[in-house]
């Protein structure tokens, strides 16, 4: 009698172990297809934010460098007249310049300067200043490959968060506000 | 008017060198393009995350794999230039992953189940050889007992 209560022991083992080892599969694969391959992880988050020196999109012979800002919490943008997304994320920056919680300095990324002003004075300009990298050289330095990208920069001239795609009111509000504040308390 | 054949002439002759001329930088240096191309092989490109910079026409690639010629012209090793990509977009710009702590299972994991499933076949088969097979019941022997007799009288 106990050998028949192994043997059935074994043949139920026989289909759990295979289902088991299905659903497991299953779970697997379904996280790996809700992940989103456009967010790598970058390797600058904590890591000084590359030097440069530019010129001002509005004002050509006047130059911006993250130099400038030590000492300031900041967020650096980088955006183009000729990004889709970043006609999306736009009046998401605008809302934020308004309620004053952190200056927004811009990067416009292989541009045409004529084309880089009449996008901001079509859409409303929330950037205090942007910068115009027509190379994209800068914006290799900091990672660069899909516009718009996003980076808060602590008062040490660190880069502390990047996002990568197009900013929502939701990673603002959970993400980028709190950090701000948190960063803004720093010495 | 003969000087004027003349000159249509002379431009038609050279309208072949202009068009080469155009064409020059890309191969001014077989060697370097060689080893510029060797190079961008090896790295994605993180726009469209399948190809790699040397495959991929999309801006950034053009724009990395001229930036990979310009540190070579520069004189920079292949390691130099490997490591100025990753300090900028992380281990995902190799197409081939370095083996790491956090990259042994994807490394060693499919080698791992091999064995494993070898293991595991190896085992279910001594197993197999091992059981003796089940004793017949009574019944089974008075069936296989009349089918032997049936076939030897309808072979004689």
């Amino acid at each position: 009698m106990g050998e028949q209560v192994i043997q059935r022991q074994r043949s139920a083992l026989r289909f759990a172990v295979p289902l088991g080892l299905f659903f497991a599969l299953v779970i697997l694969l379904g996280v790996g297809l809700t992940l989103n391959p456009r967010e790598v992880p970058s390797p600058l988050i904590n890591k000084p934010a590359p030097p440069f020196e530019l010129p001002q999109l509005h004002e050509p012979d006047r130059t911006f460098s993250p130099q400038q800002m030590l000492g300031k919490v900041w967020m650096f943008n980088v955006w183009a007249s000729w990004c889709v997304s970043c006609r999306e994320e736009h009046p998401v920056l605008v809302d934020l310049a308004r309620r004053n919680v952190v200056p927004i300095y811009g990067l416009d990324y292989k541009d045409q300067r004529a084309d880089g002003l009449r996008w901001l004075q079509q859409f409303g300009n929330p950037y205090v200043l942007s910068a115009f990298d027509a190379s994209g050289r800068v914006g290799i330095d900091y990672g660069v490959y899909g516009v718009p990208e996003t980076y808060v920069i602590d008062k040490r001239g660190v880069i502390r968060y990047k996002h990568i795609g197009v900013l929502t009111p939701k990673i603002v509000s959970e993400k980028i506000v709190p950090l701000v504040k948190e960063l803004d308390r720093e010495s | 008017m003969k000087a004027k054949l003349l000159l249509l002439a002379v431009l038609w002759l050279a309208a072949p060198w202009a068009q080469a001329g155009e064409a020059a930088p890309a191969v001014a240096d077989p060697v370097l393009e060689k080893r510029v191309m060797a190079l961008a092989h090896e790295l994605r490109c993180l726009v469209c995350q399948n190809q790699t910079i040397a495959d991929s026409n999309a801006d950034l690639a053009v724009d990395l794999r001229n930036e990979v010629r310009e540190m070579m012209r520069r004189g920079s090793s292949d390691r130099e230039i490997v490591d100025y990509m990753t300090a900028r977009y992380g281990d995902f710009v190799l197409y081939r992953p370095p083996v790491k702590a956090a990259t042994l299972v994807l490394w060693f994991g499919p080698l791992l189940l091999l064995v494993l499933g070898l293991w595991w076949l190896v085992m279910r088969l001594r197993e197999r050889n091992a059981e003796p097979p089940a004793p017949l019941t009574d019944e089974e022997r008075r069936r296989a007992a009349a089918l032997l007799a049936d076939t030897e009288g309808s072979a004689r």
